[in-house]
């Protein structure tokens, strides 16, 4: 860790600070934090659009730093997409050619990157819409360019930075679920940088809270909504309605001999909200299965009147 | 006191005054007097830069050159040597073009040599007939554009063959084809490389500065002496007038992309030159597409400016028409020349903006419609043509190219306007004439004169040291000095008085006319269109006009420059007036203001930095104007430069002379400059 004030003093700023972690293949991370925290300048050093002065970051078991630049242009042509806050779409390019662009700079013919742009315009739904430049465009539509350009290449990895910052609620709305929809195709790796906690948790499945360029906890959505790791994420947590953001799976009680259980059977994903009217009108205990319908945990009407009225603090009963 | 206290600079100013007004008055006007008239130290300057030139062109680094002609060896310097080769090859493309568009052996003679030609008499170049140039320009813009296109460049070209000015445009054209291109390349090589080093840019600054204040004929005579006299010396040195605002053009539109599009392109995997030519410079294409407008703009305004070294064409018909003060034909031909900076300004945004269908699946006959189109036009024409010389037989084949002034022309009817109003308005106008230059002009003329040169110093410095501080008065003053040393001071008040005239009758004009015109978005737009157009015209085609109406005196050129740059003051104040914010508008509207107050209270005193921009191009027009006016006859600065022209040494003096010029320029301009950004941060306006 950097003492951030000695470099104060000498008029720098410290964009990231000892900020270690690791992603797996196929999850996603988001990076929340206000503005200035440092989270788009740690999307940027791990894309290197920034450089960095210190550290290392591995790709695939290659440090990124030590590529030249023309390593750095072909793992960007091969596995890295990244979708922009301000969706940066070339203003001299109409839709298909957009898309295509990052196909051409590879070295694909007209035709080929032509007939692939026409694929991802399909997928994120803009069909009709192939010749018309980006000005002619809404907010929502230009970003789905913006997706839809990102992913021509097939990446392995995905980088969006702010992607629904500039939309209005309504619409951020419609691409979060979109954008949810495309990642249970897909299934990519991505790094995920927003402002808006509540966006985070909904996409998550790990989340990095960051301040002043420092990473003050990184975990699960349900693990920081129930056990904040310092005061500064706390602030966030305490106007979060639980049950919108929770999972059965993180309230659920563990099987006891003595359970018995009615008809009902909940999934351990499903969000409380989606589910509690439902355990609200049962007597007993409600069985918890997992995707293969196996038993794994019970809940109880009363566990769901202390989440969605209670103000206690339900870290600790979730062993 | 409260009112002046408030403004230290108000005090300032007014102190600043008295001290002016003293010094003029306690001053003593005599040669030896140092504080009325610097000596010109810099007297020798101008010889030793002709010394120098003629050193570099002949002395310096001779190397052996083989001539075939003499097949011996002969010394020569290396930089006439290059010189002399660029030219030629100059030369040689301008008269690819020309050939092909009107005819002619000098490409073949390229190739083999005048002997050749001689004895081989079917060894000619056939011109195109012009019917096929006018429908396949026609073609052209359908096949960027549309139809609307097609139509305006028919009219274009066909009012150029039917008035018989086929040849001289064609001339003009074919060193207009070589100098833009070439000037929107070299422009687009600097600017991004300004672009990429910084200290390239901190270089070319001041250098464009200069460049672009300096005025036309200051360039022609080093381009003479370096380039010789004809068409290429034309193209030359309107390449090296046009390139200077497409660098700029260039430069700033480069930075102005957005830093998320050159991520963008980056992320995507580009390389270096990928990201420069397919991200930055087509997002940039907005400053760009303006740069290529006023790349066009500048090849032919330089048309009759080139004419002095030799450039052919309309510009020099047209020279000669002012000169023999035919009017009429004079307005045909600068009427051409507007026409073709259209015609090449509509097609080449055309083309920038043209768009690809990727969906078409067309056949052969589809993909090659307009290549198939041009080859029946070409076999039409051409049938044409030869039916045209069977039709013609006993003269001019109007089919294929009419000659020069062999068309119909207007000329006998702008000559009896002018007679008209020669007869009916005469004694008006002379008499506003000779008002004007008794009561306004002359006594005019004569305060700048008898300001001493310390005086003038001590208010231009004193300005500067009160807008902008100690820099902008060193700034400001170190502009002048130059000008006081050398021997043109008198002449470059001269001009400063023109200017004056013309800028404060331009301003009052076009503020008026601007605030009128702003008071709803149907006039504005109205007249922003008329100031495009109007600023089409290349320069010296305000002189036609006045001169049809004031004859050749000071109060021509005055008129000239009045129209001229009272385009920027209107363009400036409509502009500056209608991007008052909404909000402010409406807050206003909220308080109850009147039109009166809402004009005086919140639009001026808003807009006031912007149209001070809007005064600053004012002046510089307002500059160029004075000096162009030269042609018609002053005794300023522009007309030692005319001079220079024609003296074999004038390439010392035609530079600082320009300088001087360019100078003058700049005080102005860093002056308003710094005072406008500096109020427009006081107005937290960007």
């Amino acid at each position: 860790m950097i003492d951030a004030k000695i470099f104060q003093e000498a008029g720098c700023v410290v964009g990231v600070n000892n900020a270690s972690f690791e992603v797996q293949k196929g999850e996603m991370l988001v990076v929340m934090g206000l503005s200035g925290s440092g989270k788009s300048t740690l999307l940027r050093c791990i894309s290197r659009l920034a450089n960095t002065t210190a550290g290392e970051i591995y790709i695939d078991g290659e440090d990124l730093l030590k590529m030249n630049s023309k390593q750095l242009i072909e793992l960007r042509r091969t596995k890295m997409g990244m979708v922009f806050q301000n969706f940066a779409l070339l203003p001299h390019k109409t839709v298909l050619e957009n898309i295509a662009f990052p196909l051409q700079v590879k070295g694909f013919s007209t035709d080929d990157s032509i007939k692939r742009a026409v694929e991802m315009v399909e997928l994120v739904g803009l069909n009709g819409r192939e010749n018309y430049f980006p000005r002619e465009l809404s907010g929502g539509q230009q970003q789905r360019v913006g997706i839809a350009r990102s992913l021509a290449v097939e990446p392995d990895i995905w980088f969006l930075d702010e992607p629904f910052s500039a939309l209005d609620p309504l619409i951020r709305k419609e691409m979060q679920d979109e954008f949810l929809r495309l990642q249970s195709v897909l299934n990519k790796t991505i790094l995920f940088v927003t402002h808006d906690f509540s966006e985070a948790l909904r996409l998550a499945d790990r989340i990095a809270i960051m301040k002043d360029g420092v990473i003050e906890q990184l975990d699960t959505p349900a693990n920081i909504v129930l056990k904040p790791a310092t005061e500064y994420v706390r602030k966030f947590t305490k106007e979060v309605p639980r049950e919108k953001v929770l999972k059965i799976e993180s309230v659920m009680d563990p099987i006891t001999h003595t359970s018995d259980f009615g008809p009902l059977k909940v999934s351990k994903n499903a969000i409380i909200e989606t589910v509690a009217e439902a355990i609200l009108t049962e007597q007993g205990n409600v069985a918890v299965v997992d995707e293969k319908e196996a038993l794994v945990g019970s809940i109880h009407a009363s566990k769901i009147i202390q989440i969605l009225f209670g103000n206690t603090n339900l870290s600790g009963q979730n062993k | 006191m409260g009112f002046l206290e408030k403004r230290p600079k108000l005090i300032q100013f007014i102190f600043l005054l008295v001290i002016f007004f003293s010094m003029c008055f306690f001053i003593s006007p005599s040669e030896t007097n140092i504080l009325w008239r610097f000596p010109s130290l810099f007297a020798g300057v101008p010889l030793a830069i002709n010394n120098f030139a003629e050193y570099l062109m002949y002395d310096w680094m001779l190397i052996e050159i083989y001539d075939p002609e003499l097949d011996d060896y002969e010394e020569s310097a290396l930089v006439k040597e290059i010189t002399r080769s660029f030219s030629r090859s100059v030369l040689f493309c301008i008269e690819i073009i020309r050939d092909i568009l009107l005819g002619g052996v000098k490409t073949i003679v390229a190739f083999t040599s005048w002997d050749f030609v001689k004895e081989n008499q079917w060894a000619v170049w056939p011109a195109l007939p012009w019917t096929l140039v006018a429908s396949a320009t026609m073609l052209l813009g359908y096949a960027l554009k549309g139809k609307g296109l097609a139509l305006f460049v028919g009219f274009a070209t066909f009012y150029i063959a039917i008035f018989g000015q086929w040849e001289p445009a064609m001339e003009t054209l074919s060193f207009v084809l070589i100098a833009a291109p070439a000037s929107f390349v070299l422009g687009l090589i600097f600017g991004v490389f300004a672009y990429k080093n910084t200290t390239v840019e901190a270089i070319l600054m001041p250098l464009l500065n200069i460049a672009q204040t300096m005025p036309h004929f200051s360039y022609l005579v080093p381009v003479m002496v370096f380039f010789g006299v004809g068409d290429h010396a034309g193209a030359i040195a309107t390449i090296i007038f046009a390139t200077p605002p497409m660098i700029r053009l260039t430069l700033l539109g480069l930075k102005r992309v957005a830093p998320e599009v050159v991520e963008a392109g980056m992320m995507n995997g580009c390389s270096n030159t990928q990201l420069m030519f397919k991200v930055l410079i087509p997002t940039a294409r907005r400053d760009i597409l303006i740069g290529i407008n006023q790349v066009i703009m500048q090849c032919l305004a330089m048309a009759v400016i080139a004419s002095f070294i030799g450039a052919k064409g309309l510009g020099f018909n047209l020279l000669l028409a002012l000169n023999q003060l035919r009017i009429g034909q004079a307005l045909e031909l600068g009427i051409c020349i507007v026409l073709i900076a259209v015609v090449l300004d509509k097609l080449s945004l055309a083309w920038a903006n043209k768009p690809t269908d990727y969906f078409s699946d067309l056949n052969f006959i589809e993909k090659h419609k307009y290549g198939l189109c041009f080859l029946v036009l070409l076999i039409f024409t051409s049938i044409c043509a030869f039916l045209g010389s069977i039709l013609f037989a006993d003269g001019i084949n109007y089919l294929y190219l009419i000659p020069h002034n062999r068309g119909i022309t207007t000329e006998l009817f702008w000559q009896a306007g002018v007679d008209w109003m020669v007869d009916n308005w005469y004694h008006g106008l002379q008499n506003f004439n000779t008002t004007l230059i008794v009561k306004i002009l002359m006594p005019m003329k004569a305060a700048y004169l008898s300001m001493p040169v310390s005086a003038t110093f001590v208010l231009l410095m004193g300005l500067g040291y009160i807008i902008g501080g100690a820099k902008s008065a060193l700034t400001v003053g170190g502009f002048l000095l130059f000008i006081a040393l050398t021997e043109w001071w008198d002449r470059a008040l001269i001009t400063a008085y023109m200017t004056t005239f013309g800028v404060i009758v331009s301003v009052i004009i076009g503020v008026i006319v601007g605030s009128i015109c702003a008071q709803n978005s149907f006039t504005s737009k109205a007249i922003l269109l008329v100031c495009d157009t109007f600023q089409t015209f290349p320069s010296f085609i305000y002189l036609i006009p006045v001169i049809m109406l004031f004859g050749v005196t000071d109060t021509s050129v005055l008129f000239a420059v009045i129209v001229y740059s009272t385009i920027p003051a209107t363009r400036y104040t409509v502009e500056g007036l209608r991007n008052v914010p909404q909000s402010l508008q409406d807050a206003g509207s909220m308080s109850g203001v009147s039109r009166m107050q809402r004009w005086v209270k919140i639009e001026m005193p808003l807009a006031f930095p912007h149209i001070m921009l809007g005064i600053n191009q004012t002046v510089i027009f307002a500059l160029f104007m004075v000096i162009i006016g030269a042609m018609i006859g002053t005794d300023d600065l522009g007309q030692y430069i005319l001079k220079a022209l024609s003296d074999k040494n004038g390439i010392g003096n035609g530079l600082m002379l320009g300088l001087c010029v360019a100078f003058i320029g700049l005080a102005v301009d860093h002056l308003i400059h710094t005072w406008a950004d500096k109020r427009k941060a006081v107005l937290g306006l960007n």
